[in-house]
């Protein structure tokens, strides 16, 4: 594994991943947004706003991937100190920040003309909202120290700590009988959603694991160089000091 | 074990002497949950609905406040590089830490919160379950903020922080403890809810002081 641990290697690997991804991430919510929003059919209850579980439940998944992503790349940073997991989870836990914000906004929007609330206290909302404050929590974290190293450390450790958090989410409408729906796609009997719901809301899903794929690459390109400047300059102050 | 025991009686012996801690703490409990009568009218009927979750919350609060002296103090005079650096193995330390600030901060609010429960009016139905599930409860407080305590040693405006990191893992206990006692004041069995926070207080006993171990190795490398 220490093989990717090299930069200019991890850099060659992602500069060739990139062009694909952000392709993928473009084709793919183009052709998602059409089928979500032209071809498919509106539900017999919910009638058209049906349409905005095509980001919302896709958005969810993204918050509780994301979140999975931090704390493996957390993991391997502690026990391995893998260079790229630190930077990989510095830059997973905005993304998932933006979509867990996403996925609640989503829901209150979906929520008023269905439930007749923007808001209301049900485990799932409510985990969704406690998952939202470790993403803050963490990012505050990371950026708490002088040292960046220390800073990427301690968000390790939180972001393990706050992993307890996600299969109770995950589990929560089956645990407590509430107003959210249970889930419906991963169930151990087979998806309950009909095809021409589930296609459009798959290629969503995807398109959104894409962009995932995307900016996390986009970003941990950019630590890199954002280290490589700050050495630059520190050899910079020390070549003018002797 | 004569080690921890020793470090106990040390904790101890500096929170007495230096005294203010606990007092503060109770003095804290106490007057956030009598200016709530003020917030939301003295009208019986409202304060004994809300009595539970007033008396939780504020010892959440409360418990949270005096954090930031765990490893604090510590971590500035250098003895926490000296606790580390010790044989012992740095979670039973923590332990050590986390029982003695338990012991100064957690056992004053559960003695104080039965009398807080008869100014909200809360029946006596529910004043042992009370006790019971605060008992359980403020331990697992104690041990989850610890985490947070080791974690944001050095940081810029730690103590913010330190809320935005603990207040979120402490909703658990809330939403069981406040459970526990309405389920209780309206006659219902309470014995699944005092499980789970007994569940949580095992839990977390397992496995907090070896998160706050690795946080503390940070922290002092």
């Amino acid at each position: 594994m220490h093989r990717y641990a090299n930069p200019a290697r991890f850099l060659k690997i992602a500069n060739a991943i990139l062009p694909y991804s952000l392709w993928a991430t473009v084709l793919l919510t183009a052709v998602g947004l059409y089928m979500a929003l032209f071809n498919s059919p509106p539900d017999y209850q919910q009638g058209e706003t049906v349409r905005i579980m095509y980001v919302h439940v896709p958005a969810a998944w993204m918050g509780l991937f994301c979140y999975i992503g931090l704390a493996v790349a957390s993991f391997v940073a502690l026990v391995w100190k893998h260079p790229l997991a630190d930077i990989a989870a510095k830059a997973s836990a905005p993304v998932g920040a933006v979509f867990t914000v996403i996925c609640l906004v989503t829901g209150a929007l979906w929520g008023k003309p269905m439930w007749g609330a923007w808001w209301v206290w049900d485990a799932r909302l409510t985990s969704m909202l406690v998952l939202l404050f470790l993403y803050l929590g963490h990012m505050a974290l990371v950026n708490a120290f002088d040292d960046p190293g220390r800073g990427a450390k301690a968000g390790a450790v939180l972001a393990l700590v706050g992993a307890v958090n996600v299969p109770i989410i995950k589990f929560s409408v089956d645990w407590w009988n509430t107003l959210h729906q249970p889930a419906a796609v991963f169930r151990m009997d087979g998806p309950t959603i009909d095809t021409p719901i589930l296609i459009p809301l798959l290629v969503m899903a995807l398109a959104f694991k894409f962009y995932y794929l995307t900016v996390l690459l986009w970003a941990m390109r950019g630590e890199i160089a954002a280290a490589k400047l700050r050495s630059a300059r520190l050899a910079e102050v020390h070549a003018g000091a002797t | 074990m004569g080690l921890l025991l020793d470090l106990i009686r040390r904790e101890l012996r500096l929170a007495l002497r230096q005294g203010s801690d606990s007092l503060m703490v109770v003095t804290f409990f106490v007057l956030t949950v009598i200016l709530f009568p003020f917030g939301v009218g003295p009208e019986p009927g409202v304060l004994e609905r809300i009595s539970a979750g007033v008396l939780w919350v504020m010892a959440l609060l409360a418990s949270m406040l005096s954090l930031d002296r765990l490893f604090q103090t510590d971590y500035e005079d250098g003895s926490l590089d000296l606790l580390v650096a010790s044989p012992v193995p740095l979670f039973l330390l923590v332990l050590g830490k986390v029982t003695a600030h338990w012991l100064t901060t957690g056992l004053p609010l559960i003695v104080a919160a039965p009398l807080l429960a008869v100014l909200l009016q809360m029946s006596p139905d529910g004043f042992l379950i009370l006790i019971a599930a605060m008992a359980l409860g403020t331990p697992v407080l104690s041990l989850i903020g610890s985490v947070g305590a080791a974690l944001v040693l050095g940081a810029r405006r730690g103590g913010v922080l330190l809320s935005l990191l603990v207040l979120p893992l402490y909703v658990p206990v809330l939403i069981f403890g406040v459970s526990a006692v309405d389920a209780a004041v309206q006659g219902f069995e309470t014995g699944a809810q005092i499980k789970i926070l007994g569940a949580f207080l095992l839990a977390a006993g397992a496995l907090c002081p070896l998160a706050t171990a690795a946080a503390l190795r940070q922290a002092t490398e």
